[in-house]
């Protein structure tokens, strides 16, 4: 378990060297005028060329990468240049991590809870009633575009419960509907695979032995069936990860949370290189501790994962 | 009770042809023999009988069929032409649905009728080719991940530093370094569609190849090419059709997205994304919401029916839903 732990840790690692590399590089592809605040035509060459030798940006690309390597590790990420000038980064991201932090814990319990709850419920009712309804919304969040519903959840369910439309960090009721948005493409996959699972598990021939044992339905259910359905299900905790970033980007954006991803999308439209690199990073460094927690996780739940192969099928 | 069975069955046969000899027939020996099961009719058959997919399918071909012949029907107009009031001089804005403008006109005079069918054109466009390049590249890195076993660990640290960047982001980052444009798009797009199939391909070849069937195939000394064509890919197609047609929503989603970020299409190309975006700044005035409504419903038939569509044939498809 160590050893498998350690291993796939440093396999990240290397990861997040690559994908750090690799953001970098397609960064420098940009044109350099999003180096400049908005004078870019008033400067004269000279100066131009000056502004860009002090960010370091004529030296060749691996003199570049070096010293941002270097300036990763005491910490410092650049300036942004246009969305708040001369600033550090970190120091403008700082203030945003609590709230995409809290929102993703809101939105991850959230979707686990009433997905897992949903699931056993239809499950328990397949085929009848209940079971067509969540089906239904199954098969509407999974088809309709999260930017087309979400957008539409926001215009009308304001408008009909009276909540707020955009949030403000001082009043409790315009957490709701941002933190309910971001757990509804969860929900719903969480849903379809625990239905499937326990629909799987009600089939097998043990589940006749302990009807005939004499067990009730409840026992079953919850003493059988539940527990070898929490298995697989293990495997789309890190994958939930990755959604719950993809969709805070665009919530974050939609309530106007000052959290990362409204800024992301912020600064990506005003061009701010550098906080869009930092950005993107961040994101990316994310995403795959997530997956590499995921993995510990279906590791501890599942005696049965094959700890000691390597590579290949994952 | 008993005695009345017993004497039914005791009866004697009269029937004195059943007990005659057979000739030997080669034509009934034949047809013994053989099954009469062929994949694709059982395929056709089993969806058939899904009514909704049918009825959801005959609208999709009316409906791409349209997109494609409408800029040729008569007294259409041109998605980008701003409309002027011959009178006053002005441009027809923000027109209710009427008589002349049949889904109304936008913020600036263009008619919403001709953009909505220009976009859905330009999104389903980007989600074909999309949806191509998905099938052969994904198939074809899939093969190879899965038939060369020495390229299998490569290919996966590839895939694993890849998978492990969000998609959003890895798109954002794409998009965002290149100008906007349809290229662009559909570049980004590519470079990330192509993932899943060959995960997916690569999982099935590693699993089908080494089943008893297909090694017993090969000790009766079945060429490779009837293996592949008869035992693989009935596997493979049904799953390959049903993630083409899946990923027809997810590539009209993405572009949606990337649009509202402000990395999407350039404004003088209706896709959907834009007309959507066009909607949602003028969505706060009520009477102009019709702007963001029509184009959302277009969308949203478009991409439920894919879906369905697409596991619709799934179901149709498996050889295990077959008898």
């Amino acid at each position: 378990m160590v050893k498998y732990s350690l291993r796939r840790f440093f396999q990240s690692i290397i990861t997040v060297f690559i994908v750090v590399t690799l953001v970098f590089l397609l960064m420098r592809l940009l044109p350099v005028e999003g180096y400049f605040a908005d004078s870019y035509d008033k400067l004269t060459p000279e100066q131009r060329e000056a502004i860009l030798r002090k960010f370091g940006l004529l030296d060749p690309w691996y003199v570049q990468l070096k010293n941002f390597y270097v300036s990763i590790f005491q910490g410092d990420l650049g300036h942004s240049i246009i969305y708040r000038p001369d600033v550090p980064v970190l120091e403008i991201i700082k203030l945003k991590i609590p709230y995409s932090f809290s929102f993703g814990i809101a939105a991850m319990v959230l979707s686990l809870t009433v997905g897992l709850a949903m699931g056993i419920h239809m499950a328990r009712e397949k085929g009848r009633f209940w079971d067509r309804v969540w089906s239904t919304y199954i098969v509407f969040i999974n088809a309709v575009p999260s930017a087309v519903y979400l957008l539409f959840i926001q215009l009308y369910i304001t408008y009909l419960t009276k909540l707020p439309m955009l949030f403000d960090k001082d009043s409790f009721i315009s957490w709701i509907l941002p933190a309910i948005s971001m757990s509804l493409g969860g929900t719903a996959g969480y849903a379809m695979w625990m239905r499937r699972y326990m629909v799987d598990q009600l089939n097998k021939d043990y589940i006749r032995l302990a009807r005939a044992k004499g067990m009730s339905n409840k026992q079953i259910m919850v003493k059988h069936v539940m527990r070898n359905a929490f298995v697989p299900m293990a495997q789309y905790l890190p994958a939930s990860v990755l959604f719950t970033i993809s969709g805070s980007i665009y919530i974050e954006s939609l309530y106007s949370i000052p959290g990362m991803g409204g800024l992301l999308v912020d600064v990506i439209q005003r061009q701010d290189n550098p906080l869009v690199q930092t950005l993107v990073l961040i994101y990316s460094v994310l995403g795959i501790f997530g997956l590499f927690l995921g993995d510990i996780l279906m590791a501890v739940f599942d005696p049965r994962i094959r700890l000691e192969k390597s590579g290949g099928a994952r | 009770m008993t005695s009345r069975k017993k004497e039914q069955i005791v009866q004697p046969i009269e029937d004195q042809a059943l007990f005659t000899f057979a000739q030997y027939d080669p034509e009934a020996a034949e047809r013994v023999g053989y099954s009469g099961y062929s994949y694709w009719g059982s395929t056709v058959r089993i969806f058939l009988k899904n009514k909704t997919a049918v009825f959801l399918l005959i609208m999709m071909m009316l409906l791409i069929a349209f997109t494609i012949i409408q800029p040729y029907l008569p007294n259409q107009k041109h998605p980008n032409k701003i409309h002027i009031d011959p009178e006053t001089g002005y441009q027809l804005r923000n027109q209710r649905p009427n008589e002349e403008f049949w889904f109304g006109t936008n913020v600036i005079g263009q008619d919403l009728w001709a953009r909505i069918w220009s976009g859905t054109r330009t999104s389903l466009l980007i989600a074909i080719i999309v949806g191509i390049w998905e099938i052969f590249f994904g198939i074809f890195i899939g093969a190879i991940w899965g038939y060369v076993r020495q390229l299998d660990a490569l290919i996966t640290e590839i895939y694993n530093v890849i998978n492990n960047v969000p998609t959003t982001i890895l798109l954002m980052l794409l998009t965002y370094i290149m100008r906007p444009s349809f290229k662009t798009m559909v570049v980004a797009m590519c470079a990330t569609g192509w993932l899943g199939m060959a995960r997916f391909v690569r999982n099935q070849i590693v699993i089908i190849r080494d089943q008893e069937y297909n090694l017993a195939s090969r000790c009766l000394g079945t060429p490779t090419s009837r293996i592949i064509t008869k035992n693989l890919l009935p596997y493979l197609v049904s799953v390959i059709v049903m993630r083409i047609a899946l990923s027809i929503p997810g590539t009209i989603g993405w572009e949606v997205f990337l649009t509202y970020i402000g990395l999407g299409l350039p404004v003088d190309t209706p896709s959907l994304g834009n007309l959507l975006n066009e909607g949602r700044q003028v969505m706060m005035a009520r009477s102009l919401r019709y702007q963001l409504i029509f184009p959302a419903i277009v969308l949203s038939v478009i991409t439920i029916s894919f879906y369905v569509l697409g596991n619709a044939f799934a179901d149709a498809s498996d050889p295990r839903n077959h008898y």
